[in-house]
């Protein structure tokens, strides 16, 4: 058999799309979830998305390990699609947005005005986030180390949250475990309680850690929480004590 | 003319033994310059028969410069004991040789040792060569090499070891054009394919020497007085006839096919054991440890019967056995013929050996391996050839030893037999991908591993790299495993504390994950409960009075051999050979012929029937599990297309069934669905293409071949520990680079394994020529003899496809029934 490749496709290399069932109450807004692991606010008309790493493999590279490199133009044609789908007003990331303070750098030109035309058409915030503390700042939109979002806080790292507070954050790149007929099904998941909601990481090189290790135990009460899983088709709601 | 020294003569008559014809010939072979080829069953003095020339040359000569021949044989744990054995000729007769051994487990200190005084023979494996030669100072330590010994050559030609052997070997002459190379095999279906693979390509293949065949074992198939079930592979059935044999040999060997069945049959029998017999068990995720404990007891004659799998069926023996059973069908004439050579290795008494099928195919299957057995017929793989990923990770290794120039490497690889059809154009494209990763978007020319400096020869950017080398090379990619340690559960203050202790063995990571705490399964021998994950692997404990749930670990799973198989059609098509099988599978098959029909050898039986609301389509191709699979996928596609609405299908070894919801014998008798045109060889075009998109199984061959190919690496120098998070999931690396440059050398890598292993391209466009024209279609009211037991599979079979959202959505979908007080 001859090996025959297909022309490259520029689609994103995960599916897209609002779900139809589920919505997330958090801080009396209503929260509409992404196949992507993106999240809308249609009342604020603001999707949020968090931990894009841009440029993960070209940083690798400086160590010799040569991943492809076109980590960042797929993870910006996700984001093209999630956007032209949703048509936020304001588009807000969650921080990590760059693996580290040269990724601009290291951008191809066409990925940056990529880039660059998303911020010229919708407002755009960038939440510092641990990898970026200083994100680039001519490539549109601005910068900050919180966001106010209703009565929820937009942060990257989850904090000790007071009572009556609210918080959105990502950083730690939720992933859940379901077991069915015997097989262990892994994905990507945004894990939240009703005062919380932690993200899944968007970008295209990102894993997923599990959400029953130690730094979402410490955030979320044992059994006290619930998942929604992305799918390839859909989103899946489950309580914490099914997941693991 | 005797070519052999006085000396050797006066020993060999002093041990009270004469030199065999065939160690002579290869001496005689060597004496003319030649390299050569030896063929002969175990227990024939073979690799004496290798040695023999350079022990000669040694006893001449007292020049000491560099080693003068390297032993290379797949197996690590054999390395100590040929050299144990080669020292008794030495040391009998005096002879000023050195022998050393170079395996991973070497330490420091003696390789440098080695480096700087060099023994006369170092016996080693390949993965060492391809480590020696990427060492600056090889040429010193090689360029006096008379003699290369390859042991075991017709199992290590058949895989990307060997590949990465024929390039190192390419190497090692380039420092040493003179050193001739000894092929030591077994008996193999065309030995002028490993004659070619041992002389340079565009030379003649070298000489061959067969040693004597030995005398025709006896075999024999289990005539059990229970009925062969009607499928599952676990022989259970069998067990009291099995530990009967047992107890009237000295010694047996029992093969099975997998891990899992080797757990079960090993507990299997020792709730048999009512004269407390000493079995013991081998396989390749136990601990090696263990494993050694059991071959010591094995060689010191302490044992009665060992349950192994393809880990014994290679090597020196080691002891007395003098019966083989077969649990199972042994699946490849070549294959039972080695493990049957395993028992007896006194070449004029005859093997004794015993199948045991496990099902009634296997019944056919076994007679089938019986006959071919007798007729010693083999049916052993070719050599594998031209393996873009191992070709790159021997460019590293190259650069790893010093500059080197581009026209000078190229020609040099293409000397090895395995490349000699290596195009310029691959290799540039692999020269690329190892300096910068060979993409379109040319960014990382900054950080290229390997650069052309104005000289025109081609140096590593940074001695970092040639450390990575020497932690990841190799070309064996396991499974993620972990180890599995016996633990003790206390409570300490109402808190559960797990507190790991001696290891048991390996078990590869997505068995483990499956398990919650408190699941029993089968490992080691002994029903064991799962306690947890630690940071150093699975931890269990011994679970008392309670039953395994069945192991699902797999290891060592081989498809039915396409040459045992057109014996098995064979058998099958031609009723009057029926009296050779047991009264009940003859009752099967005459039943078969009444309702439906027996097909011919040539032939390919469809048949079509309904059943529960359902219905069905079973076809039998006999050409082994992973063929069918692919045929399933591909055929399901295609009847979801023309309107049948499949709903699933399970594959065996020998038949496919596809259920639907459309009746398939009206849609056939109605000219709705044609089976020429189902069948038709087109579905290897776009079909297969628009099946592997959306694919799991490709992501498996990409991240073997990306692993070889040293994009994502196993080890990071200090950085062990952290193992896993160093690198990106190679699922997510296959999506990115499937979309954004579908020509990438590693996707043409992960294709081309593909296409030969996991969903065995080649073995079905083969079997679709075949059965072109040649299909036998039956309408029936029911299901027939012949389908049940591939029907009886469906229960055990898991969900393909898009299963994981069908999965989530019903475990979704549970809930809410639950939740609603539904359930």
């Amino acid at each position: 058999m001859p090996f025959s490749p297909k022309p490259p496709v520029t689609l994103p290399p995960r599916p897209w799309g609002l779900s139809r069932e589920h919505r997330i109450r958090l801080g009396g807004l209503e929260l509409v979830p992404d196949l992507s692991g993106a999240l809308f606010a249609p009342d604020l008309k603001s999707l949020l998305v968090a931990d894009l790493h841009l440029e993960k493999a070209s940083n690798m590279a400086k160590r010799g390990v040569h991943l492809p490199p076109y980590d960042t133009r797929a993870t910006l044609a996700l984001l093209e699609a999630v956007i032209a789908h949703a048509l936020p007003e304001r588009l807000i990331f969650l921080g990590d947005s760059f693996h580290d303070d040269d990724a601009r750098e290291r951008m191809d030109g066409a990925d940056l005005a990529k880039l660059r035309k998303v911020t010229e058409h919708t407002e755009t915030i960038w939440i510092t986030g641990n990898h970026d503390p200083r994100p680039p700042s001519d490539i549109g939109g601005r910068i900050a180390s919180e966001v106010a979002l209703g009565d929820i806080t937009l942060r990257h790292e989850p904090s000790q949250l007071a009572d009556g507070k609210f918080e959105i954050a990502g950083h730690l790149h939720p992933g859940a475990t379901v077991s069915q007929r015997g097989k262990r099904i892994r994905c990507k998941c945004l894990i939240g309680n009703g005062q919380r909601l932690v993200m899944p990481a968007f970008g295209s090189f990102t894993g997923a850690l599990s959400i029953s290790s130690e730094p979402f135990r410490k955030i979320f009460a044992a059994n006290d929480f619930h998942v929604w899983m992305l799918g390839d088709r859909a989103i899946y709601r489950f309580p914490a004590k099914r997941v693991s | 003319m005797n070519p052999l020294p006085q000396i050797f003569q006066d020993w060999f008559a002093g041990r009270g033994w004469a030199p065999r014809a065939h160690q002579l010939n290869v001496l005689l072979h060597v004496g003319r310059g030649d390299s050569v080829l030896l063929i002969s069953p175990t227990g024939g003095g073979k690799t004496l028969a290798g040695f023999l020339p350079s022990l000669v040359e040694l006893s001449e000569t007292h020049a000491r410069n560099g080693i003068h021949t390297l032993y290379v044989s797949p197996l690590k744990a054999l390395a100590i004991d040929i050299a144990r054995n080669l020292e008794t000729p030495v040391r009998e007769m005096s002879l000023p040789i050195s022998i050393e051994t170079r395996t991973g487990d070497t330490p420091h200190s003696k390789r440098k040792r080695q480096r700087e005084k060099p023994p006369d023979i170092l016996i080693t494996t390949p993965e060492q060569i391809s480590l020696l030669i990427a060492d600056p100072g090889a040429a010193h330590m090689l360029c006096h090499l008379k003699s290369i010994i390859l042991d075991e050559l017709h199992s290590l030609v058949t895989s990307k070891r060997g590949v990465l052997l024929s390039l190192a070997l390419a190497r090692v002459q380039s420092f040493a054009p003179t050193a001739r190379r000894i092929g030591l095999s077994a008996t193999v279906a065309d030995p002028e394919a490993l004659q070619s693979w041992l002389a340079p390509a565009g030379e003649r293949p070298v000489p061959l020497v067969l040693g004597n065949a030995g005398a025709q074992p006896n075999i024999r198939i289990l005539k059990s007085v229970d009925r062969v079930p009607w499928s599952g592979h676990s022989a259970r059935y069998s067990i009291p006839e099995v530990y009967e044999a047992i107890g009237n040999a000295k010694m047996t060997l029992v093969f099975v096919n997998t891990r899992s069945q080797a757990e079960m049959v090993f507990q299997a029998l020792w709730e048999a054991n009512e004269d407390h017999l000493p079995i013991a068990l081998h396989h390749g995720s136990l601990d090696v440890g263990q494993r050694r404990k059991v071959e010591n007891a094995m060689a010191a004659g302490k044992l009665r019967a060992v349950v192994c799998t393809s880990t014994l069926d290679l090597g020196i023996d080691w002891g007395e056995v003098d019966l083989v059973i077969h649990l199972g069908a042994p699946k490849g004439s070549s294959r039972l013929l080695q493990r049957i050579g395993r028992s007896n290795h006194r070449l004029d008494a005859p093997s004794e050996a015993l199948l045991v099928p496990s099902n009634r195919f296997e019944v056919l299957e076994c007679e089938a391996a019986l006959q071919a057995a007798k007729e010693n017929a083999q049916d052993t793989e070719y050599p594998a050839v031209l393996k873009l990923d191992v070709l790159a990770q021997h460019v590293l290794g190259r650069a790893c030893a010093g500059p080197f120039d581009a026209d000078v490497l190229f020609a040099e690889v293409t000397t090895a037999w395995t490349y000699r059809n290596l195009t310029r154009a691959d290799f540039d494209t692999v020269m690329d991908y190892v300096a910068t990763g060979g993409y379109a978007l040319r960014s990382y020319e900054k950080y290229a591993k390997l650069k052309r400096r104005p000289d025109g020869l081609w140096r590593l950017t940074h001695p970092l790299i040639a450390q990575q080398y020497r932690l990841n090379m190799g070309t064996i990619v396991e499974a993620e495993m972990l180890k599995v340690r016996m633990a003790s559960v206390k409570r300490r203050l109402g808190k559960r504390v797990v507190i790991g202790g001696r290891s048991l063995g390996e078990l590869e990571e997505w068995f483990l994950s499956q398990l919650s705490i408190g699941d029993t399964f089968l490992f080691a021998g002994e029903v064991l409960r799962f306690e947890g994950l630690d940071e150093f692997g699975a931890l269990a404990s011994k679970a008392f009075g309670q039953d395994p749930m069945i192991p699902s670990y797999q290891g060592g799973k081989f498809p039915l051999s396409t040459y045992l198989a057109a014996r098995v059609r064979e058998i099958l098509g031609s009723p009057q050979r029926w009296c050779a099988l047991p009264a009940q599978v003859r009752e099967w098959l005459a039943a078969q012929a009444r309702k439906s029909v027996v097909p011919k050898a040539h032939q390919m039986l469809v048949e079509t029937f309904p059943r529960a609301e359902k219905h069905y389509l079973v076809c039998y191709p006999f050409e082994g599990r992973l063929a069918l699979q692919t045929l399933g996928m591909l055929l399901t596609r295609r009847l979801e297309r023309w309107g049948a609405k499949p709903l699933g299908f399970t594959a065996s070894e020998y038949a496919l069934v596809i259920w639907t919801v459309s009746d398939l014998s009206l849609m056939i008798s109605a000219d709705k669905l044609s089976l020429a045109h189902l069948f038709d060889e087109d579905m290897l075009g776009d079909d297969l293409e628009a099946w592997l998109a959306s694919s799991n199984l490709m992501k498996r061959t990409f991240r073997n071949a990306a692993i070889i190919a040293g994009l994502i690496e196993r080890r990071w120098p200090g950085k062990e520990k952290t193992g896993r998070q160093v690198t990106v999931n190679s699922d997510l690396i296959y999506d990115v680079l499937r979309s954004h440059q579908p020509d990438h050398i590693l996707l043409r890598a992960a294709w081309d394994d593909a296409a030969d292993g996991l969903i065995d391209v080649h073995r079905l466009g083969a079997m679709l020529k075949r059965i072109k024209g040649q299909i036998v279609h039956r309408a029936l009211e029911a299901v027939s003899p012949l389908a049940v037991p591939v029907l009886l599979e469906i229960a055990r079979e898991s969900i393909y496809g898009k299963a994981y959202d069908a999965l989530l959505a019903e475990a979704a979908g549970h809930l809410t029934s639950e939740a609603m007080g539904l359930v």
